[in-house]
């Protein structure tokens, strides 16, 4: 395998404005293939906008644009004529919990369905899969046919993940998935991202330092758009960062 | 009775009596109230006199015969038949017009079209145009449709096509163009932004994203706009009255022609035209008459906007989020 192609995800002096105002700072880092890299920083640090110029949701706002280059599997995202074919080669799961108004089955079967998966047994298969990985199959698997809308917020939270499972997907990208889920929950949905790690590589951005440590190859911190530090987990969150910053950020004695 | 905290029997202070600030605020509040109340009043019993007054004094001409009858010795006898059935026909025709047009434009704003200079000058020419009378309406129609369009379609099918159903009912789509757009609008609005965004993410396409999620979602909101314009299509006499509307036209009194009066090509009779000629134009005419058609149309429209508000329930009772 080549070097650029065992590069999975690749940004390259990506900059990225909502109108005049610039939110993204020549952020340029690589994600090697099954590695999952973790990302802090504080609110309003461009985290959420970067994940959106990888699958290019940054399209659907307007006024929003970003320059540099995004590399999928060494090709350019802004040169992909259908971006609707890179997205479903990445799930997305974003902070706020989203229930599609169907049911929890038809929501999971929602994606595979505009695919043209429409056999039963295979969204059987598809369903009842993405739920055990996102951990809500215990919970739902005797009421699928519940709106997906009348769940609890963790439990929506964990059917978007499922969502975002539903395709496969080989890179997945997580905003703050775990925000409005239980401890004991999450901990169990961060064994399955042990597990996913072996197929797919995997993109975290967490609010969680802690949560970073745990499941991080490498760790980037974001500040105002631009990156502060890119390192081995085990360095970033070491007594002796290569940025002060990250030492106070991590240790809660930032600002 | 203290103004501060009021002592409970056994001696101990009511730590949740009111002050006499608090005292004195609710019940200015309460008066507040009632105000508002009789402001609501206000509007509810003009409305009851009206529809008192209408039906008592139509009272005596109000019978299924009167619906099915043809009017007769210039509306002083007989029923209202020939133009409730023109109504019926100029509602229908408009509707072919402005709902697919209104609603695949409000798609386009609402979904497609990037916000900026151009979707904000449609947005106040939609709101302008909601703000024209509809005597001008009735203006633009003679001049564009009577005047422009129908010579021309009389010299390409070489038959001769009079102002009729087909001007009126455009008129009408024209007066009722941005009402369904707004309505439309706001019914997609309603559905929250997450759903859109939850789609995309999956890679589904825009036109996935409306058909599977947007529109059902906002079927309902689209239809009770839809319905709505409808009694304005039946109410308004300004538009019609220099596009198709006339005041007599022979209807035959059996058969499918009763059932099928108007040709799009000659001029129909209307409600509101019906009632606006019979009012003022035509000596000694009964008043249970006058009063007669008013009850019909007010009926109508009550009925039509009926539909709506029972549609509205049944859908709030399956929202879905």
């Amino acid at each position: 395998m080549s070097d650029k192609a065992a590069q999975h995800i690749e940004l390259r002096n990506v900059s990225a404005y909502y109108g005049a105002k610039q939110v993204l700072e020549n952020v340029t880092f690589s994600v090697p293939r099954f590695s999952v890299l973790g990302v802090i920083g504080p609110a309003n640090s461009g985290k959420t906008t970067m994940l959106k110029t990888i699958n290019r949701t940054l399209d659907f706002i307007s006024g929003a644009r970003f320059t540099g280059e995004v590399q999928i599997d060494g090709q350019d995202v802004a040169k992909i004529r259908n971006p609707n074919e890179l997205r479903r080669r990445i799930g997305m799961v974003f902070p706020l919990p989203v229930g599609l108004p169907m049911t929890i089955y038809e929501n999971v079967a929602f994606a595979p369905r505009r695919m043209g998966i429409t056999g039963k047994a295979d969204l059987d298969e598809i369903v009842e899969r993405c739920l055990r990985q996102s951990v809500l199959w215990d919970e739902v698997k005797d009421r699928l046919e519940l709106l997906g809308t009348r769940l609890s917020g963790g439990q929506q939270q964990r059917l978007t993940l499922a969502r975002a499972l539903s395709l496969s997907p080989e890179i997945l990208c997580l905003d703050e998935f775990s925000i409005a889920i239980d401890p004991v929950t999450t901990m169990r949905i961060e064994d399955v991202l042990r597990e996913l790690r072996k197929t797919m590589t995997i993109v975290l951005v967490t609010n969680l330092v802690q949560q970073a440590r745990r499941l991080a190859d490498n760790t980037l911190f974001l500040w105002q758009g631009k990156i502060v530090e890119l390192s081995p987990t085990d360095v970033a969150f070491s007594e002796d960062p290569k940025d002060r910053r990250t030492y106070d950020y991590v240790n809660g004695i930032f600002g | 009775m203290s103004s501060t905290a009021v002592s409970t029997e056994s001696g101990a202070t009511n730590p949740f009596a009111p002050t006499a600030y608090e005292s004195r605020r609710s019940s200015a509040a309460i008066r507040n109230k009632w105000i508002m109340f009789g402001f609501c009043m206000i509007l509810v019993i003009p409305l009851l006199g009206i529809l008192i007054d209408i039906f008592w004094k139509a009272w005596p001409v109000l019978s299924l015969d009167y619906l099915w009858e043809n009017p007769s010795n210039k509306g002083k006898e007989g029923g209202l038949w020939a133009p409730l059935v023109g109504t019926f026909y100029l509602v229908i025709g408009s509707l072919l017009f402005v709902a697919p047009i209104g609603i695949l434009a409000a798609i386009y704003l609402n979904e497609y079209a990037k916000e900026g200079w151009m979707n904000r000058t449609i947005s106040i020419t939609v709101t302008t145009l909601a703000g024209v009378p509809s005597i001008v309406h009735g203006l633009f129609g003679l001049g564009a449709f009577v005047l422009v369009m129908l010579p021309a379609l009389s010299q390409a099918t070489g038959t001769k096509w009079e102002a009729g159903l087909l001007t009126a009912s455009l008129t009408i789509a024209v007066m009722n163009l941005p009402v369904i757009i707004t309505s439309t609008r706001e019914a997609l609005g309603a559905v929250p932004h997450a759903f859109r965004e939850a789609c995309w993410n999956l890679g589904a396409s825009r036109w996935q994203t409306i058909r599977t999620i947007v529109l059902p979602n906002s079927l309902s909101g689209i239809l009770t706009g839809i319905i709505l314009t409808v009694s304005r299509a039946a109410g308004e006499t300004a538009p019609i009255l220099f596009t198709g509307a006339t005041f007599f036209k022979f209807v035959a009194d059996g058969g499918m022609a009763k059932l099928f009066p108007y040709t799009p090509a000659e001029p129909f009779m209307a409600m509101s035209m019906h009632l606006n000629i019979i009012s003022n134009q035509i000596s000694q005419m009964p008043e249970k008459m006058k009063y007669g058609s008013a009850a019909v149309l007010i009926g109508l429209i009550l009925f039509v906007n009926s539909f709506a508000i029972v549609l509205r329930v049944w859908l709030r009772g399956r929202k879905r989020w």
